[in-house]
């Protein structure tokens, strides 16, 4: 990891204007507008938090990892690093990290995948997108913007550690993040971010242990 | 693969251009770069249920791979796979960049309007796949990160990547042997990363023929995709073996 991508934020707690917990394997949703500043912290260390972003007011304009990648030639998200929409537009850009590296390609665990991955008995265990379609179903933000699974593409790990090797190999190394981390960007564009709190007890990106984040918004 | 198989169907897909078409479960569909340097951009959707679509998330994740080759499968977002990938030549195909759009396209080559250049004219992979896609009742909403056969992407430590030129030749080919039956959409329109000028992607050919008997087990040394083709079986009730 490269250390120059370490960036503090200037922005005090004290003066978010949301400023909330979101516990261990529980979505979470809410309007960033433009000009805002949002940041997560990984309050304990090691939490992967699958994020997705929609325009607010176009919901077929959505975060997409591979304009995410092919328009920075880069894989891993850190401060500098600009979040693309499926429209080829700038959605937020990272202005903070105290992390360092993000992950693009790791998706969100779901129960099918899980049966996949780990073993067939893993299909009732929590997953992500359970989380995503659940807010889906009755967070009133989802539903004013009408969007169904259909509108689920590959989502941000932040916090997550998914090395890919020279030789084309893809590990999940465990977390490059600790307690009290964080990453903030900046809203080019009215945006609805929906955030699964990844409940995997499954693999090293929670370290065997899914924790609680916050979630601060700045005028 | 030494012997020729029977081909049932086949099919040109100049370079530039679009298809899609129902790939039936039990056939191999080869995928072969005629001049070299072509690139295939393509989706899966399940036939029967559209919702079910390629993901490269859990393709990734499943076989520990960046790269897709001979051994690997394609899975979709619900725990099963598309198809198997029997034989490659190239040995790297790329997962992660995704298409071309109309704007890439006029920064790196211009305009060239039908008026004008009739089907040399320039199309983008984002384009082109809309336009597919639309021919099944779906559109920008299905679009999701895809495989780009015959193009190769490598990566740094730091997540830098690098495309590399030249990685196709001429005949090189990649077989996918389908084991649901799938809606496949592609697009030959330039890699998003491919630098080279002029506008003159590579044409695809297709042909179809019968799936080997053996052909399968080339990617079930992955137990993850053991268990990923169970759930395709149990798809069509064919039962837990
Ligand atoms: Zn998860």
């Amino acid at each position: 990891m490269n250390t120059s991508y370490l960036h503090t934020s200037p922005f005090n707690p004290e003066h978010a204007v949301i400023d909330e917990v979101c516990a261990a394997g529980e979505p979470w949703v809410k309007q960033v507008k433009q000009g805002q500043t949002f940041r997560i912290v990984d309050l304990e260390g090691n939490q992967a938090v699958d994020t997705l972003f929609y325009n607010a007011h176009n919901p077929e304009e959505r975060y997409s990892a591979a304009d995410t990648i092919n328009r920075q030639n880069k894989l891993y998200l850190s401060t500098g690093s600009r979040l693309y929409s499926n429209l080829g537009n700038i959605m937020l850009s990272i202005t903070a990290d105290t992390c360092g590296q993000h992950d693009t390609l790791g998706g969100a665990c779901s129960a099918e995948s899980n049966t996949v991955r780990y073993a067939p008995e893993k299909f009732p265990m929590h997953s992500c997108r359970d989380n995503f379609l659940h807010a889906l179903a009755h967070d009133p933000l989802c539903r004013e913007l009408g969007i169904s699974k259909r509108d689920l593409p590959s989502n941000i790990n932040f916090f997550m550690n998914v090395p890919v090797t020279e030789a084309g190999g893809l590990e999940f190394a465990d977390g490059v993040s600790a307690p009290g981390k964080y990453v903030e960007m900046h809203a080019e564009m009215d945006v609805i971010v929906l955030i699964s709190n990844c409940p995997q007890l499954n693999n090293p990106c929670n370290a065997y242990n899914p924790t609680p984040i916050r979630l601060l918004i700045w005028d | 693969m030494n012997h020729q198989p029977q081909i049932i169907w086949k099919q040109i897909v100049p370079g530039g251009c679009h298809w899609s078409g129902i790939i039936r479960r039990g056939t191999t569909l080869r995928l072969t770069d005629v001049d070299g340097g072509a690139n295939a951009a393509v989706l899966f959707f399940n036939q029967e249920e559209k919702l079910e679509r390629y993901n490269m998330a859990d393709t990734l994740k499943s076989q520990h791979t960046f790269r897709l080759t001979k051994g690997h499968a394609c899975h979709s977002d619900m725990g099963r796979i598309f198809c198997c990938i029997t034989a490659d030549t190239t040995g790297w195909n790329d997962t992660v960049c995704g298409l071309s759009d109309t704007d890439m396209i006029q920064k790196k080559y211009g305009t060239a309007r039908f008026q004008e250049h009739r089907n040399q004219m320039f199309r983008s992979g984002l384009d082109g796949l809309l336009i597919e896609l639309g021919k099944w009742g779906l559109g920008i909403r299905d679009i999701v990160a895809n495989i780009n056969f015959f193009s190769k992407v490598t990566t740094d430590t730091s997540g830098e990547l690098a495309y590399q030129s030249g990685h196709s030749k001429s005949g090189d080919y990649v077989d996918l042997s389908f084991v649901m039956n799938t809606l496949m959409v592609l697009s030959t329109a330039p890699h998003p990363l491919d630098s080279k000028k002029p506008y003159q992607p590579g044409m695809v050919n297709l042909e179809l023929f019968n799936t080997p008997p053996e052909a399968i087990k080339e990617c079930l040394h992955i137990s993850e995709n053991i268990r990923a083709l169970h759930n395709a079986q149990n798809f069509y009730c064919e039962g837990v073996k």
